[in-house]
């Protein structure tokens, strides 16, 4: 069982679980998926200023807040206690095309050179971490949500607009990759 | 953002709502202590994080395989995740299932907005730089890469941008 655990999960046995996120939060509590507004509560609860965005009763959704602390939890569990210790396996196909970029498939859930404290002050850790970080958090609340809010809860509750975000979402990731990425890593 | 739809059809474009609601929103009705009513919040996003983590979404490099299509691993999860999202979104409001307190479940209805067409081609792009969306930003931080933490604080600082400048963005 322990071991069955430990390897990685197929998409067939997490997808399903991921989609069950969305009625256990509903008849849980009328609660509606969605992850990046946490990052707009604590901007509610923090630094709020005299912006109208962030007027609003931030502790009424702080339900959210738990909801990511337990997701950050979750990571911290499954590393420590149920971790796969085998290399991480990546298609042999993406690993030549990262070898173009001087990007090492190394074993590890994440490119370990490129995201350390070490990398941060390059400006290479500031593309990855900084700019990365900030498009992330600007564009998500830019489209009202992210893969969760809109790809997952907005599709199942069969909203179009969830649609365009999320088709939005693969071809910036796309141009980002096939475009951006070979131009913008010369330089960094 | 939402839009006023008794709005949408005059010369001067849409007006935008302020301060607009939460497109994540918490719709009960009870009432609801800090820790006693959301201690399940945190249980339920765990096991969300480490369905994460063991699906290796957190991975920088699966995002890179999902993009250059050489891959069906992220397909075939949001896939599966979508239908079975759809199917139960459907059994509740066929069979009219109540929460646990015995309420109605209130879905949110979205509206159209050039957000997700400008906003969501920038998140795409910052989702192939930083290999997660929101939700595995924490599950890397909590799975040990502690630099993560950097992207996670300017992600809500261009939340923060965002909500400074939005009633200035096309929307």
């Amino acid at each position: 069982m322990i071991e069955w655990i430990s390897k990685p999960w197929p998409w067939y046995v997490a997808g399903p679980l991921i989609g069950l996120t969305v009625p256990a939060l509903l008849l849980l509590g009328n609660k509606n998926l969605g992850i990046s507004s946490s990052l707009r509560h604590i901007c509610a609860a923090c630094f709020p200023g005299k912006i109208p965005f962030f007027q609003y009763d931030w502790k009424h959704e702080v339900w959210n807040l738990f909801f990511v602390t337990g997701v950050l939890l979750g990571g911290f569990v499954a590393m420590h206690l149920i971790s796969n210790p085998a290399p991480v396996d990546v298609a042999p196909e993406t690993v030549a095309d990262l070898a173009k970029l001087n990007i090492p498939v190394d074993g590890n859930l994440l490119p370990a050179s490129l995201f350390s404290f070490e990398n941060l002050l390059s400006t290479q850790g500031f593309f990855f971490f900084v700019v990365g970080g900030f498009m992330v958090g600007f564009g998500t609340r830019y489209a009202g949500g992210c893969t969760s809010g809109h790809t997952i809860m907005g599709l199942s509750t069969l909203q179009w607009p969830s649609l365009v975000a999320s088709c939005c979402f693969m071809a910036g990731g796309f141009v980002m990759v096939h475009l951006l990425f070979p131009v913008l890593l010369k330089w960094l | 953002m939402k839009l006023n739809p008794e709005n949408t059809s005059q010369v001067e474009g849409p007006v935008l709502q302020f301060p607009e609601e939460c497109e994540a929103p918490n719709n009960t009705l009870v009432k609801e202590s800090l820790v006693g009513s959301n201690i399940k919040y945190l249980l339920l996003g765990s096991f969300f994080g480490i369905i994460l983590t063991k699906a290796e979404i957190i991975s920088w490099y699966r995002m890179q395989e999902m993009f250059r299509l050489q891959s069906f691993h992220m397909y075939g999860l949001i896939g599966s995740a979508v239908v079975v999202g759809i199917t139960s979104v459907w059994l509740i409001k066929k069979f009219q299932i109540k929460t646990v307190y015995g309420e109605v479940v209130v879905f949110t209805r979205r509206t159209f907005s050039w957000g997700q067409v400008i906003g969501g081609t920038l998140f795409g792009c910052g989702w192939a730089i930083t290999g997660a969306c929101p939700g595995p930003l924490f599950a890397q931080l909590g799975s040990g890469f502690l630099a993560v933490s950097v992207t996670i604080l300017s992600a809500i600082a261009g939340t923060w941008v965002y909500g400074r400048f939005s009633h200035r963005l096309p929307h």
